[in-house]
């Protein structure tokens, strides 16, 4: 089972104490607050967690993997999700059980 | 954008929330997150992105001061694939 944001929302609703709907609003908040600064160009920087950064790709040669047509892939700009020490080490042994 | 800063947008959209509780909350989905991953459960958050584990092979690495090599064991990495809404929003060209 996966994560989700309903889950998210119960959590802060048991542990924070915030009411059903705020919990709920607050958590998409919090996802789209991150959409929003990206989207703008900034970084963001959630220590102990990790980094969200974009780069800007270059067009490259690809090619459509049904018919293989080259088609090139145009220049964009990427998210890419940095993790921060804390949260890789506590990742580490996520296989193992303990 | 930082943690704080983060807080302090939120604080503008939600002023009825107390600051306070507006910090926990960000520090609690965030370590409630972190304490998933390391569960090795996957995270999905619709028009975000997905957040999983990658496993990386044992390897032979070497001491960058003495060079001696050292057996790296396995583990497991952090991996975020961005979702499509997150994707067509960043890529402005």
């Amino acid at each position: 089972m996966a994560l989700t944001k309903a889950e998210i929302a119960e959590h802060l609703f048991l542990k924070v104490g915030l009411n059903k709907k705020d919990s709920k609003d607050l958590v998409e908040s919090f996802f789209e607050e991150i959409r929003q600064s990206l989207e703008d160009g900034e970084q963001v920087k959630l220590s102990g967690f990790g980094n969200f950064d974009l780069r800007e790709k270059a067009q490259r040669p690809g090619r459509n993997p049904k018919t293989g047509e080259d088609i090139p892939i145009s220049a964009r700009r990427v998210v890419t999700f940095r993790p921060g020490q804390k949260l890789k080490i506590r990742v580490e042994n996520a296989g193992e059980e303990s | 954008m930082t943690k704080s800063e983060l807080i302090e947008q939120l604080a503008e959209q939600y002023p009825h929330i107390p600051f306070k509780d507006l910090e926990t909350s960000v520090k609690e989905l965030l370590e409630y997150m972190a304490q998933s991953l390391a569960k090795n459960e996957r995270i999905e958050i619709r028009g975000f992105g997905s957040f999983s584990l990658h496993y990386r092979a044992p390897r032979l690495g070497r001491n960058p001061k003495t060079g001696d090599s050292v057996e790296l064991e396995g583990k497991y990495v952090p991996h975020f694939k961005p979702g499509k809404e997150l994707r067509d929003r960043v890529n402005i060209t």
